[in-house]
């Protein structure tokens, strides 16, 4: 299983606490478990990236491992640690003004 | 019992506020979409407790939320506001193009007859529509592919449609306005538009009566004369009484015509309310006293409504959709403020009272009349 971290605002409009577990077929991607994620909670389509698939919206980051993955493509593989579950992948709203 | 259920929208989330007929004690809900920034909740004049709301923040965008329930519960709906086909460019600030982008729903428009149909006027400027209650969106391309779009230009909030106003006589006709490129009518269920801005002068654009380019900030009509419109513009308050063809400047004796919303009485026709604004720089009343103006005349002649708000020390502001009516008997009006005061009046404005004092900037007020 796959965690994933939610920032607090799409914790609350997918009325979910703490980290969410996703099944990600192999091997595990940014792209696959958005896939997944937005499969698993179809409130979320849209909200971290464009609709169908589109490119991540301008002020949300994606970290693991120490490492900031927001610019990869969706097709780059996730840390091992992250896809064996040792390691969440975090979902972070950019510390903007707002 | 019958009562008023106020629909507040703010930066910080929304808010529904309750009264008897009496309009004396009101009950404050806890939020409603907490941090994020709710432009718009409107209620369907066909099924009171059917709301929309339009709540977004610049992280995670758009999410149209609906209650069933007069906002005891909410439900994420569709937010998927997919422009149709091509989408061209406006002018940007600058004056360099730049293609449309949707950005959030500034205005929510329930049909006067069917809780599942609601039209959204959004930013980048178009008009969506979706008759499934939410679900789904389609947008209405004949306003946002007009011939004079690409010389569209935005506000200083953004290039948005804050404004749809549909004539109970005739489903098909339709007023909007946008910002900064004026006001348009459809007369056949959106499938053409006709700009409708003679006589609007707008200094700041190279022809101060150009056809597009004027930014309108809000209009009101009063159900029974649909084809008298009301108008706050950046600058100048105008009437029309034919629909739009033509309007005239009925700013008389305001202390400054610079503002955003303007209102009807929910029983006289000619009876008018607007918020005098300094100016487009600083954007505070005159002299800081918060005064609403009422015209009995239909414009012209204003009169000062000051009892029970605030007439010294007052530099907020209200909003072009912070106003409205209920429709009891001694017609009530309501302003939200972006200091996060709600003031209301039972009486049509004669005295107010302060029903919320500390909510967050209030983007929109809406007024539903409960049986």
């Amino acid at each position: 299983m796959i965690r994933v971290v939610l920032p607090a605002h799409l914790k609350a409009l997918a009325r979910v606490s703490g980290e969410v577990a996703l099944d990600v077929p192999p091997p595990a991607t940014v792209g696959g478990v958005l896939d997944a994620l937005e499969g698993a909670l179809p409130v979320l389509a849209g909200r971290i990236r464009d609709y169908g698939g589109g490119p991540r919206r301008a002020y949300v980051r994606f970290y693991a491992c120490q490492q900031d993955l927001s610019h990869e493509p969706y097709d780059t593989r996730l840390p091992n640690q992250v896809a064996d579950g040792t390691e969440p992948l975090l979902i972070v709203g950019a510390m903007s003004g707002g | 019992m019958p009562g008023v259920r106020l629909l507040v929208g703010t930066h910080k989330g929304a808010f529904v506020l309750t009264s008897d007929e009496a309009r004396r004690d009101w009950q404050v809900s806890d939020p409603l979409f907490p941090g994020n920034e709710a432009y718009h909740v409107a209620g369907s004049p066909a099924d009171p407790n059917r709301l929309y709301a339009a709540p977004s923040t610049s992280w995670f965008g758009q999410v149209l939320q609906r209650s069933d329930d007069g906002g005891a519960s909410w439900t994420p709906v569709g937010s998927e506001f997919a422009y149709e086909g091509e989408t061209g460019t406006h002018l940007w600030y600058d004056g360099t193009p730049r293609p449309w982008a949707f950005t959030r729903v500034w205005h929510l428009e329930p049909s006067p007859t069917d809780p599942d149909t609601v039209y959204a006027g959004v930013e980048d400027a178009a008009l969506f529509r979706s008759t499934d209650g939410g679900h789904s969106w389609a947008e209405l391309p004949a306003l946002r592919t007009h011939p004079t779009a690409g010389d569209w230009a935005p506000g200083a909030g953004g290039m948005c449609l804050h404004t749809i106003v549909l004539d109970p006589r005739d489903e098909n006709r339709i007023f909007v306005a946008i910002s900064a490129a004026g006001a348009f009518r459809s007369d056949d269920g959106a499938k053409s538009w006709k700009p409708i801005n003679q006589g609007l002068r707008s200094e700041g654009i190279p022809d101060p009566a150009a056809e597009v380019g004027h930014c309108v900030h809000r209009i009101a009509m009063h159900p029974s004369r649909p084809d008298t419109l009301f108008m706050q513009k950046h600058w100048d308050v105008m009437r029309s009484d034919d629909a739009g063809e033509h309007w005239r400047e009925v700013s008389g004796n305001l202390p400054s015509d610079f503002g955003f919303p303007i209102a009807v009485h929910a029983h006289e026709p000619e009876t008018i309310y607007v918020v005098p604004i300094e100016s487009d720089s600083y954007h505070y009343p005159p002299e800081g006293k918060l005064r609403v103006y009422r015209s009995r005349t239909g414009g012209d002649e204003w009169e000062p409504l000051t009892t029970g708000l605030p007439q010294q020390d007052c530099y907020v502001n209200v909003l072009r959709d912070a106003m409205a009516v209920d429709g009891l008997d001694s017609c009530g009006i309501y302003v939200g403020t972006t200091g996060g005061q709600v003031y209301g009046s039972a009486d049509g404005g004669d005295t107010w009272n302060a029903i919320a004092r500390d909510l967050p900037a209030v983007l929109s007020v809406e007024a539903q009349t409960l049986p």
